[in-house]
C-alpha cells in the first residue's frame, strides 16, 4: 500500500485529507448557521408577511423596518429590560456560582453527591422548571408567599409577578437559578486546574484565605471566568423561554425584552420582516458585548 | 499520526455516501405517496390543534366516518394550538399544506390573504342556513374559504353552593357583578376570575364588556370602551378579583373555578366536560351582564373553521371538499355539537340542539348574536388584539389610566 509506486497518490492524499476534515464542518455551518443569518438578513430588508410565505413575494423596503422598530418607544423600554435582565442574571449567576465552587473545592462527606444534585436545574426543560417556578411566585397562593408570610416577614403578599416592577426581578431571579450549575460547573474545573502547590507556598508565605484567592485564584481562574462571563451574557440576551412561561413579557410589558419583542413580532402579529429586523439588532448587540468584553479582559491580562 | 489520517478520511467520504442515499431515499418515499396514483385518490391528511386525547380521538373517529362516505381513508394529525399557524406557515411555502386544514376563525382571513387556501364555492358546497357571524369569519374578500361545524362564546360561570351561601343572584348587570363579587369574596376566595395575561386570551375575555357597552376596535379610544376596561381595574381595586388575572390563561380559571378559589369566571363551554366529572362542584353558566339593564349582549364568536389548502390535485381537493362538507352536515355537527358542548353553527340546527339540550340554551343565545373577531379588522385583528391586551395588562398593574391605556392602545393600533 504504502510502496514508492504509491507515492504521488499518498502526497495527493495527504493534500486532500486535511480539506476533507474541514468540509463536513464548513457545510453544517454554512447551513445551519450562514443560511439562517443571511436568510434572517435578507428578510429584514423586505416586507415579509404571511402572504410571503405562499406566494414567496417580499417586496424590498430598505431600512424601513429597522426605522419603524427603533423609533418606537417601545424599542428603548425593551431595551433597558433586556440591560437589567441581562446584567441582573450575569451578575447573580457568577457570583453564587463562583461562591459554590468554592465552596465544592474543599472535599467534605457527600461533597460529590451534592456537586452533581446542583446540575439538576440543568437537566429540567425550561418550560417544567419555569412553569414550576410561575406556581411558587403565584401571589395568593404561591409558596414563596405563603413561606413569607409565615415567617411574618411580610404582612401580604408581594405581586411577584402582577407588579410592574416586581416581575423582572422575578424572572432574573429564575434565570439566575437556571443558570448557578453552568457556572458553577465550569468555575469548579477551572479552580481545579490551579495547582495545589500555589496555595501550599502561599501559605508558608503567610497569604490569608483573602490573600491568596486575590493573588492565586482569581488570576488563575480568569480564563474560565471569561468563557462563563461571555456565553452567559450571550446566553441571557436571547432568553425567551422562560420569560414566556413565567410572565409572557407583561405585566404591561414590564417584562418584554428585545428578544420576547422579536418572537411576539413574527409568530403573534405576523410581521416577520421587523421580527426580523428585531433578531438582528440583538444579534448585533450580543456581537458587540462579546467583542468588548473579550478585549477587555486581553486587555487586563497583558496588564 | 499520518496513518491514521488516511482510513479515517475514507471513512468520513464513506459516511457522507451513506447520509446522502439515506436522504435520497427518504426523499423518493416522501414523494412516491402522492405521485403513484394520480387519479385514484384513497387517502386524505388532516390537521388541527385538538391535542387533548378524547378531543383528538372525537375528532379521528368523525374524520374516519366523513372520510369513508368521501371513499378516503382520513390521516388525522394534531399539533399543540401555538405551533398550528408557524406550521401551516411553514408548509405554505414547503407546498406541503394538508389536504383538509383546521384553523382558528381569528386567523382564517390572515391565512385565506396568502393564498394558500380554495374558496369553497369552487366545490359547490351548501353555505346557506349558517349564523351570519360565523360566515363572515371564514369570508375573505366576498368568498367564503372556512366553514365551523361548531361555535362557542363565553358566558358567566356560577358556583351555585357560594351563591347560596352569600345569598347573591346571578349578577346581570356591572353593577350588580360588582356587588355580588365583593359579597361572595373571603378569606383564601375571590368573587370572579377573568383571564387578562399578555397574550389575546385577555382581548378576547374583555370584547363582550367592551362590544355590549358599545365599544368598537376599530375606535378603542371612546368613553364606552374604557367603562368597559374601568368595571375589570374596579374588580381588582375593591379585591373581588385577583390581580394574578394578570397572570391566568382561561384553563387556570378553570383551575381556580373547581379549586373553589373563585365563585365566578368568565369561561367557554369547552370547559364542561371537565366541569361535570368533579362531582362536588355544583355550577351554573349565565350570559355575561351588561352594564345596564336593556343593553344587548354581544359575545364574541369562537371556534374553528375547516379549510381545502391549495394543492397541485384537484381530485384530492374534490374529496376533502366532500369531507369538508360532510363534516359540516346538519348530522354530523348536531353529534359533535353534544360532545364538545358547543353550539351547531347551522341556525336551525341550533334551534333543535336548544331543545334537546336546555343547559346549552344560554349559549345557543349568546351565540346567534356574537361577533366575529376579524369583521372590522379582518387582517389587521392581530395587532389590534396584542394592543388591547396591553392596554388591560397596563390598566389592571394600576400603571396607567384605562382611558390612558386605551388612547395608547388606539396609537399602538393604528400606527403599525
Amino acid at each position: 500500500m504504502t510502496g514508492p509506486s504509491a507515492a504521488p497518490r499518498t502526497r495527493l492524499r495527504e493534500l486532500l485529507a486535511p480539506w476533507l476534515f474541514v468540509v463536513p464542518a464548513a457545510v453544517y455551518l454554512l447551513l445551519f448557521f450562514g443560511y439562517p443569518i443571511v436568510k434572517n438578513l435578507g428578510m429584514s430588508f423586505q416586507q415579509y408577511t404571511t402572504a410571503t410565505f405562499y406566494t414567496g413575494a417580499a417586496p424590498f423596503v430598505g431600512l424601513r423596518n429597522y426605522a419603524e422598530i427603533l423609533s418606537s418607544g417601545l424599542f428603548s423600554r425593551a431595551l433597558l429590560t433586556t440591560v437589567l435582565f441581562t446584567a441582573g442574571s450575569v451578575a447573580g449567576q457568577f457570583v453564587l456560582g463562583l461562591a459554590l465552587a468554592l465552596f465544592f473545592r474543599r472535599s467534605f462527606p457527600l461533597g460529590g453527591l451534592l456537586r452533581s444534585l446542583l446540575l439538576l436545574p440543568w437537566l429540567l426543560p425550561l418550560v417544567v422548571s419555569a412553569t414550576t417556578w410561575k406556581w411558587m411566585l403565584d401571589a395568593d397562593d404561591g409558596v414563596v408567599n405563603n413561606a413569607l408570610r409565615a415567617l411574618h416577614l411580610v404582612p401580604s403578599g408581594i405581586p411577584w409577578l402582577t407588579g410592574t416592577s416586581q416581575a423582572l426581578v422575578s424572572v432574573t431571579l429564575v434565570n439566575i437559578w437556571v443558570g448557578i450549575p453552568f457556572n458553577t460547573a465550569i468555575l469548579y474545573s477551572g479552580l481545579r486546574n490551579i495547582p495545589a502547590q500555589l496555595y501550599e507556598a502561599a501559605e508558608l508565605d503567610g497569604a490569608g484565605p483573602v490573600a491568596s484567592f486575590r493573588h492565586i485564584t482569581w488570576p488563575l481562574l480568569r480564563p474560565a471566568v471569561s468563557v462563563v462571563l461571555v456565553l452567559g451574557v450571550v446566553y441571557t440576551l436571547k432568553v425567551l423561554d422562560i420569560i414566556l412561561v413565567v410572565t409572557g413579557g407583561g405585566p404591561a410589558d414590564a417584562t418584554q425584552t428585545l428578544a420576547t419583542r422579536s418572537y411576539e413580532l413574527s409568530f403573534q402579529r405576523f410581521e416577520f420582516g421587523r421580527g426580523a429586523a428585531m433578531g438582528n439588532v440583538l444579534i448585533v448587540l450580543s456581537l458587540v458585548l462579546a467583542l468588548v468584553f473579550l478585549r477587555a479582559d486581553r486587555r487586563a491580562a497583558h496588564a | 499520526m499520518n496513518s491514521s489520517a488516511r482510513p479515517s478520511a475514507r471513512r468520513i467520504t464513506t459516511l457522507l455516501g451513506t447520509v446522502a442515499l439515506a436522504l435520497a431515499a427518504t426523499g423518493c418515499g416522501g414523494g412516491t405517496g402522492a405521485a403513484s396514483a394520480p387519479d385514484k385518490v384513497t387517502s386524505l391528511t388532516a390537521l388541527d390543534y385538538y391535542t387533548d386525547a378524547t378531543e383528538h380521538a372525537q375528532w379521528s373517529k368523525r374524520l374516519t366516518d366523513c372520510g369513508r362516505t368521501a371513499g378516503v381513508k382520513v390521516e388525522h394529525t394534531s399539533v399543540p394550538a401555538p405551533s398550528l399557524l408557524p406550521k401551516v406557515l411553514r408548509q405554505a411555502s414547503s407546498r406541503t399544506l394538508p389536504d383538509l386544514l383546521m384553523l382558528d376563525n381569528p386567523d382564517l382571513q390572515q391565512i385565506a390573504s396568502t393564498g394558500a387556501l380554495t374558496p369553497l364555492d369552487r366545490y359547490r358546497i351548501d353555505t346557506t342556513g349558517f349564523a351570519e357571524g360565523i360566515l363572515s369569519a371564514g369570508t375573505y374578500r366576498g368568498k367564503v374559504y372556512g366553514l365551523a361545524p361548531t361555535v362557542n362564546t363565553i358566558a358567566l360561570f356560577y358556583n351555585k353552593d357560594m351563591l347560596a351561601e352569600a345569598g347573591v343572584a346571578v349578577p346581570r348587570t356591572w353593577g350588580e357583578l360588582k356587588s355580588a363579587a365583593a359579597r361572595l369574596t373571603r378569606q383564601g376566595r375571590y368573587g370572579i376570575a377573568v383571564s387578562a395575561n399578555a397574550t389575546p386570551e385577555s382581548t378576547w375575555q374583555l370584547l363582550p364588556f367592551l362590544w355590549s357597552n358599545g365599544g368598537d376596535e376599530k375606535h378603542l379610544d371612546t368613553p364606552q370602551a374604557a367603562q368597559a376596561l374601568r368595571l375589570w381595574t374596579d374588580l381588582v381595586k375593591s379585591g373581588s378579583m385577583s390581580k394574578s388575572a394578570l397572570n391566568w390563561t382561561q384553563a387556570d380559571l378553570h383551575d381556580q373555578f373547581a379549586a373553589g378559589k373563585t365563585a365566578l369566571m368568565v369561561n367557554g363551554p369547552w370547559r364542561i366536560p371537565a366541569l361535570n366529572k368533579d362531582r362536588d362542584l355544583h355550577w351554573g353558566v349565565a350570559p355575561l351582564p351588561v352594564r345596564q339593564k336593556g343593553q344587548r349582549l354581544v359575545t364574541p364568536l369562537g371556534g374553528e373553521v375547516w379549510t381545502v389548502p391549495q394543492n397541485s390535485s384537484p381530485s384530492r381537493q374534490e374529496k376533502a371538499a366532500q369531507v369538508l362538507a360532510c363534516l359540516n352536515g346538519p348530522t354530523t355537527m348536531l353529534a359533535s355539537a353534544k360532545e364538545h358542548f358547543t353550539v351547531p353553527s347551522r341556525t336551525a340546527v341550533a334551534a333543535r340542539y336548544a331543545e334537546q339540550v336546555p343547559s346549552m340554551s344560554g349559549f345557543v343565545t349568546s351565540v346567534e348574536r356574537a361577533r366575529s373577531r376579524t369583521v372590522e379588522l379582518g387582517v389587521k385583528w392581530p395587532g389590534t388584539a396584542t394592543a388591547i391586551s396591553t392596554a388591560i395588562q397596563s390598566a389592571l398593574t394600576g400603571e396607567q389610566t384605562p382611558q390612558e391605556a386605551l388612547r395608547r392602545a388606539q396609537r399602538t393600533a393604528t400606527g403599525s
